[in-house]
């Protein structure tokens, strides 16, 4: 059994007595220490997919079992145990601004129960890790964009996960920026052993980071495989449709250089 | 000092009884920006709910203290009551319940606004590093409404502060009516006492709410 089995998941909003089908009888399994990517246009319904990881959503009916336990049998201290073991990260960062960067890496640990001596020696392990240690002490006004989401990663590692979820966490980025965060989730994947998701709609971040990809339209899962199969040989018009958004971004890029 | 009419408050214990009448006014808004404050956090905080029942009875009260002169709900809480209701409210009683009538009001809809102001991914931010509902009400919920809601609520009070100079209409002896009272026992000795006497008065007002201003400001600068 992999290491996340999804079975059979659908989820439906009731939005104004009409109903909206985010996912559509989603199967998928995601392998310990992979770096997975989901991709979609917006409004694709991957962003709840991913919520249903760490039942941030509950899906209407289906099964999402991570690490052999069904994580839709949860429920309150259990459930919250389980959510440690699953960092996430966001396009928004979410960083408490009154906090400066060492205390928002504690921050988890504190709600965890660990002293506050051992949560600043591991904070600045973590610190190093995502290569920020010399902003311990600043706040996240003072940082970039790039800077705020390694606090972000930092304090994802703080609570020692298994998974880390990334939905969209260099979509706010520009691409240089991005290109080193990808680069610090490969190490940190590497290193730490830990299974990353990636929720995105750009190609470029799955390319550059992704083991496996699957492509998901309207709430369907259209097509899965590796990031190399789908992408030189996409079978679904959703695929295509992507790929195609893709080249016509390179083009563009080219006419910008004047090549 | 005869020409601008200042004169009279020196007189006998004139300056005592205004300043005992701002004692008055700053007694009924402090009074009733307590009760507001209270039971604006919790009305605003059901207003945030997705009950339709909540939201009719919350939107119409709001919409009435909105459209309503608080003079009006002064006669009507005042002297309407004693006819129709027979009851004997005094006074003070009745502005402090017009005022935190009218303060609970906007202050809830002030809690409302801070409320919803705070995006969905700050909760899923805070629910997925495995917090439970009441850590995430207390570090990340609180703490952002309180800095969006104090120098809005620092307005409120000012303001409520200064609309308690209504209450005179009702008999009660604040900070105005005291005034007019010196200046109308003056009348002859120093007619230019109304010029001195509610230029006081004005003074005393912006005594009272200035250094209120200034912390809203003070907070709005450490904070943003």
């Amino acid at each position: 059994m992999a290491f996340i089995e999804i079975e059979h998941v659908s989820k439906t909003f009731d939005i104004k007595s009409s109903a909206v089908e985010a996912l559509k009888d989603i199967n998928l399994s995601i392998e310990k220490g992979e770096i997975f990517g989901v991709i979609g246009l917006s409004g694709a319904g991957k962003s709840t997919l991913v919520r249903c990881l760490n039942r941030l959503e509950t899906p209407t009916s289906g099964k999402v079992i991570i690490g052999g336990e069904n994580i839709l049998e949860l429920s309150g201290e259990a459930l919250r145990k389980k959510r440690q073991s699953i960092g996430m990260i966001f396009q928004h960062f979410n960083l408490l601004m009154q906090r400066n960067v060492i205390d928002n890496v504690c921050f988890p640990m504190e709600i965890a129960g660990i002293s506050k001596k051992e949560a600043r020696i591991k904070a600045m392990e973590y610190l190093r890790t995502v290569d920020l240690a010399e902003k311990a002490y600043a706040y996240p006004v003072q940082l970039s964009g790039g800077q705020k989401q390694r606090v972000a990663i930092a304090r994802v590692l703080a609570s020692n996960p298994q998974i880390i979820l990334c939905d969209e966490a260099t979509s706010a980025l520009d691409p240089q920026t991005t290109r080193t965060i990808l680069e610090l989730l490969k190490h940190i994947n590497k290193e730490f052993g830990i299974t990353i998701v990636v929720i995105t709609h750009e190609m470029r971040v799955i390319e550059e980071i992704c083991d496996r990809v699957a492509v998901l339209d309207h709430g369907r899962l259209e097509e899965l495989g590796t990031v190399h199969e789908v992408f030189s040989n996409p079978k679904t018009n959703a695929a295509k449709r992507l790929i195609l958004t893709k080249q016509s971004e390179q083009i563009e890029e080219q006419i910008i250089k004047g090549d | 000092m005869q020409a601008l009419g200042i004169d009279v408050l020196f007189k006998g214990t004139n300056m005592q009884r205004l300043l005992l009448g701002l004692w008055v006014s700053l007694r009924i808004s402090l009074i009733s920006v307590a009760i507001s404050i209270v039971l604006g956090l919790v009305i605003g905080s059901l207003m945030t709910r997705k009950n339709p029942v909540i939201k009719v009875f919350t939107r119409i009260y709001l919409e009435i203290v909105r459209v309503m002169p608080q003079m009006v709900l002064l006669f009507i809480v005042f002297f309407g009551t004693t006819r129709v209701f027979g009851w004997n409210i005094e006074a003070e009683t009745a502005a402090v319940i017009v005022f935190s009538f009218w303060g609970t009001a906007e202050m809830a809809d002030l809690v409302r606004g801070a409320l919803i102001s705070i995006p969905k991914h700050q909760y899923e931010s805070a629910a997925a590093l495995g917090m439970n509902e009441v850590q995430i009400f207390i570090h990340i919920v609180i703490p952002q409404t309180l800095r969006r809601l104090i120098p809005l609520s620092i307005n409120l009070v000012t303001r409520m502060i200064k609309t308690t100079s209504l209450i005179m209409m009702i008999g009660v002896v604040e900070v105005l009516k005291v005034g007019q009272q010196i200046i109308e026992a003056n009348r002859t000795a120093s007619p230019n006492a109304a010029f001195g006497v509610y230029g006081v008065v004005l003074l005393l007002y912006f005594i009272a709410c200035w250094p209120i201003s200034m912390f809203s400001k003070y907070l709005e600068r450490k904070w943003c």
